[in-house]
């Protein structure tokens, strides 16, 4: 019950707008710029208000998609979950960058038993039987939503960072472990392969403790899906995008939520 | 004929020593800290667009056991950005071992490497230093290349770095 609660309240930040939600999801690598060849990062996944406290809920490590430069699949190691954060290290040997994904694909549902309401998640084949008989004012959502980071040992590549063309995806045009201070750089929003124009972009520098306001920074696609900053400071700044529309696949949901976050490493000069 | 080719011999021996070259100095100055490790260094010439016109010296911990030495050389930020990560460590004639606290020169000729052939333009030196547990700095001195006549340029570290001298010779 508990679990099911949790998850729960993890599709509700996951999919909900970045302005109307305090909790964000978000995965933090111990570096995103390596060298040597028998280099690890230890990674930290969770579900915060504050960028980057584990305060709230670990992340679902099963929903954990590892690309490594050659564009194979790779296993975490020494993975656990804990109260607030989840954490695995994963080994880097090969040279180029590895794109580490927490991947939702799934089924949101509300509905009334005996006046009381209840929300599920799950898979779309489970809707069926998890949905009792008697349920009413049932509301059905698909979530399809990506949380991000990337690093990189040795010369950024791309053979990591092919989009699958299903919901919100990040296409890089600065590479992502390539960020400097000062310097700008320019991402593509991709929404089922296509450009996503016109479409909020936030980043948020890390250690929001430490600071009194958001400090977020706005931006919006254009009609290639694309979207550029120009970084402040130095820091992990946590950038997402949501978006919503009515191409779901299974005829019982109405809406599909999509949401699109990355963690990225800005250096200083 | 033959005094002839020994003479020509004689002068193809001597013109590299007439070659244009570059005489450097790097002060790595005395630290008075809890735990002191030797700085990383890394020296290089960039183009007018960032680009690496040569590598001219990158002092790492090479005897550390299982390459953890080069796990450290991305701290040199600038230089791994620019150049080191496309590297594959050592680099024959440029890499070589941290050095303790000093003046260290090194001399550098035209047509040899690692200088090579620099093509005439406006370049910087750059020398960035890192040190475990420690700061980084990076110094850049712009130069333009050939020179005329012999050319002194210097540049004055803070932290890491302490005096860098540029001698640049016709």
């Amino acid at each position: 019950m508990k679990h099911a609660f949790v998850r729960a309240a993890l599709c509700a930040a996951l999919v909900l707008p970045a302005a109307a939600q305090a909790h964000k999801m978000w995965m933090v690598p111990s570096a995103t710029v390596i060298s040597g060849d028998d280099a690890w990062v230890t990674v930290d996944a969770a579900v915060s208000n504050d960028l980057y406290y584990p305060d709230h809920f670990p992340a679902q490590l099963d929903q954990l998609v590892i690309t490594a430069p050659d564009g194979t699949t790779v296993k975490p190691e020494n993975a656990a979950t804990g109260k607030y954060r989840s954490t695995f290290d994963l080994a880097v040997p090969q040279k180029g960058t590895y794109r580490l994904a927490l991947v939702n694909q799934g089924l949101f549902a509300n509905y009334e038993i005996d006046g009381q309401k209840k929300r599920w998640r799950g898979k779309a084949d489970e809707l069926k039987s998890a949905i009792p008989a008697n349920a009413k004012n049932v509301q059905v959502s698909e979530m399809s939503s990506r949380v991000e980071t990337f690093v990189t040992q040795g010369t950024p590549s791309d053979g990591a960072l092919k989009p699958t063309n299903k919901g919100l995806e990040l296409v890089p045009v600065t590479k992502p472990n390539d960020l400097m201070v000062g310097e700008k750089a320019t991402f593509q929003l991709l929404l089922d392969g296509k450009p996503a124009a016109n479409l909020k972009v936030a980043a948020i520098n890390g250690a929001t403790r430490y600071r009194n306001a958001q400090d977020e920074m706005d931006t919006t696609t254009d009609k290639e899906g694309k979207f550029s900053f120009t970084w402040p400071a130095a820091g992990m700044y946590w950038v997402n995008a949501s978006s919503e529309d009515d191409k779901t696949s299974v005829k019982e949901a109405k809406q599909r939520r999509l949401g699109y976050t990355a963690t990225l490493e800005v250096l200083p000069q | 004929m033959r005094r002839l080719i020994s003479l020509l011999l004689c002068v193809t021996a001597i013109a590299p020593a007439a070659a244009a070259d570059l005489n450097l100095t790097v002060e790595i100055p005395t630290l008075k800290v809890a735990e002191y490790h030797r700085p990383y260094v890394a020296v290089w010439i960039e183009r007018e667009d960032h680009s690496v016109a040569a590598n001219l010296a990158v002092w790492y911990d090479m005897k550390k056991a299982d390459g953890e030495g080069t796990k450290w050389l991305k701290d040199m930020r600038q230089w791994w950005r620019r150049s080191g990560r496309d590297q594959t460590m050592p680099i024959d004639g440029v890499s070589g071992a941290t050095r303790p606290a000093g003046q260290h020169q090194l001399r550098f000729t035209e047509g040899k490497p690692p200088l090579g052939t620099l093509a005439p333009g406006h370049y910087e030196l750059v020398v960035e230093a890192a040190r475990e547990v420690g700061g980084r700095e990076a110094q850049r001195i712009a130069f333009d290349w050939p020179v005329k006549a012999p050319t002194h340029l210097s540049a004055k570290g803070t932290d890491e770095l302490g005096q860098i001298n540029l001698d640049l010779n016709p």
